[in-house]
């Protein structure tokens, strides 16, 4: 026991009181329902063969699957520019961009996905101002709809992009940019030739953390989908609060599990993961 | 090196999208002041009719109190157990060390959809659901990952020749911990305490999952008036938290400014 004792960094003690509450309060039931995924309603694989058999369930997937493909381009390639800025502006220029980047973190996911409620009605202040200028002759559906689940999910995951795509780019070697245009390369040559290739592991790390939260992303596909746009996570919370179905729900969480930590894996191999999940503190 | 044409185009359009990602929320405002019973957007006419009902209103206010009480716990817990494991994981620094920390950030990474089924399927059994309790540990799990994130920032620009300075200078472990090793992780424990608090405080989708009618936080009674959309005390509700926000924006601005001011003079 006393050997054992040495060996053991008295550091563990500290990790403890945590680890033992995360293994049993929270990897435990989630193995728990791994099980399930497997054993309920009765053991077998057919929780997993309804993926095949039923056309609500494969359409809910491709639904899911699309928005978040769509969401992770548009909020990647917004977040590239504003990173983009940030790091290219001069000091004070960049710390108040910042404060805007941040205040929007902050902001409650209910108060802006409530924002985006009274914004895109059909009698909002969008659909009237474009009526007022004659730019459409009767309100547009904005909400209820794809359009209006992707315009509140693009817009919660921006800050999400922007962050690793900064780190990245803080980190260049910005004398690499410098020997291009001496020798002769256009701007746009050094950006599309140099910068961007350089930017790789920033947008590939951005663009997986944005996917893997949108894939779990409950609060604003509900509100603004309004029941007509169906996906994953509203249809578990479905499967469990009103009809009481463990096993299809437990189904679907462990794909979206076996899909997060896939894509976490590839993101380790691009950055270290730290450096992505500690950005908003530094 | 004088910036593109593109460059300067790209920076107008990173500010048109900044405004993008921080002045929708304020269409709340304008909300809030109609004077009719239903969400519109006022003509003309302001009322505070509608602040007056949040704030007179026997519900919203209790549900402001228990997600004070919520979050409060949530933080003082998450703060404990975050900076305890940040300082053990630093000290321990083997590979083994690296595998249990990507392991105790996992609830932070998982979806919370994910992370609500656990919760649900677990509190059951353990007859946690509907309480003070069974909110602040899942809240707890959920938020101490923050807390290691950032003290374990604050830790890697500790220089570990301090720690060996006081042992050998015969300090114990624990007052090497509280004299030496907390002082100067402050900052971290500092943020990670207000990054768990407005977690507790803003978390919607476990609370779905684990609360029902005795505990209410302030997020489900809003999740609520969205849903049924017609009552502007939801309006005036957001407006609040806007400020509350801002509020707490500026602390941390202060904080970190502070942290940023000793480490210049370092």
């Amino acid at each position: 026991m006393l050997a054992l004792r040495k060996h053991i960094s008295p550091g563990w003690w500290l990790v403890a009181p945590f680890f033992l509450l995360v293994a049993c309060l929270y990897l435990g039931p989630i193995l728990n329902i791994l099980w399930l995924s497997l054993s309920d309603p009765e053991p077998g694989l057919q929780n997993y063969s309804k993926l095949v058999e039923s056309d609500t369930l494969a359409r809910i997937m491709w639904t899911t699957i699309r928005i978040c493909v769509i969401t992770t381009g548009f909020a990647v390639i917004l977040g590239y520019s504003i990173a983009y800025a940030m790091v290219h502006a001069y000091r004070r220029e960049q710390s108040f961009m910042l404060t805007f980047l941040l205040v929007s973190f902050w902001i409650s996911i209910l108060v802006r996905t409530f924002s985006w409620l009274m914004l895109l009605g059909r009698k909002g202040p969008i659909n009237e101002g474009f009526e007022a200028i004659g730019l459409i002759s009767e309100p547009v559906a904005f909400m209820r709809n794809e359009l209006g689940v992707l315009i509140g999910m693009v817009h919660y995951m921006i800050p999400y992009a922007v962050l690793p795509l900064l780190v990245n780019m803080q980190t260049l070697d910005q004398r690499v940019m410098s020997a291009s245009r001496n020798l002769g390369a256009s701007a746009s040559q050094t950006f599309f030739r140099i910068y961007l290739p350089m930017t790789t592991p920033g947008i590939v790390a951005s663009a997986l953390l944005v996917f893997i939260l949108s894939l779990g992303f409950y609060v604003t596909p509900a509100v603004l989908g309004g029941g007509k746009v169906l996906m994953v996570a509203e249809y578990i919370s479905v499967q469990l609060l009103v009809t009481v179905k463990w096993g299809v729900a437990a189904m679907l969480a462990a794909l979206m599990l076996a899909g997060v930590l896939a894509m976490l894996w590839i993101m380790s191999k691009f950055m270290k993961l730290s450096t992505v999940f500690g950005g908003a503190s530094s | 090196m004088k910036p593109s044409l593109l460059a300067s185009f790209n920076r107008a359009g990173a500010w048109v999208l900044l405004m993008f990602l921080v002045l929708p929320a304020l269409i709340a405002i304008p909300v809030s002041l109609t004077p009719k019973r239903f969400l519109s957007m006022p003509k003309g006419e302001y009322s505070l009719r509608h602040f007056e009902k949040l704030f007179t209103s026997e519900e919203w206010m209790s549900s402001f109190g228990q997600s004070a009480i919520i979050a409060l716990s949530t933080s003082l817990l998450a703060t404990i157990l975050g900076t305890l494991c940040a300082i053990g994981l630093w000290r321990v620094s083997s590979k083994y060390s690296e595998v249990v920390r990507a392991f105790l950030l996992l609830p932070l990474i998982i979806p919370q959809i994910i992370s609500a089924m656990a919760f649900y399927r677990l509190w059951i059994p353990m007859g946690l659901l509907d309480s003070y309790l069974g909110l602040i540990l899942a809240h707890t799990i959920l938020a101490t990952p923050m807390v290691l994130i950032t003290v374990s920032a604050s830790l890697a620009n500790f220089d570990p020749k301090l720690e060996q300075a006081s042992r050998n200078l015969g300090a114990s472990n624990w007052v090497t911990v509280r004299r030496v090793i907390l002082p100067s992780v402050r900052p971290g424990v500092l943020a990670g305490a207000l990054f768990a608090f407005i977690l507790s405080w803003d978390e919607i989708v476990v609370t779905l999952f684990i609360s029902k009618y005795s505990v209410y936080t302030l997020p489900r009674r809003m999740w609520n008036g969205i849903r049924e959309n017609t009552d502007p005390t939801v309006a005036a509700a957001a407006v609040v938290l806007i400020a509350l926000t801002i509020i707490a924006f500026v602390v941390y601005a202060i904080l970190s400014r502070r942290n940023a001011k000793v480490k210049t003079s370092l």
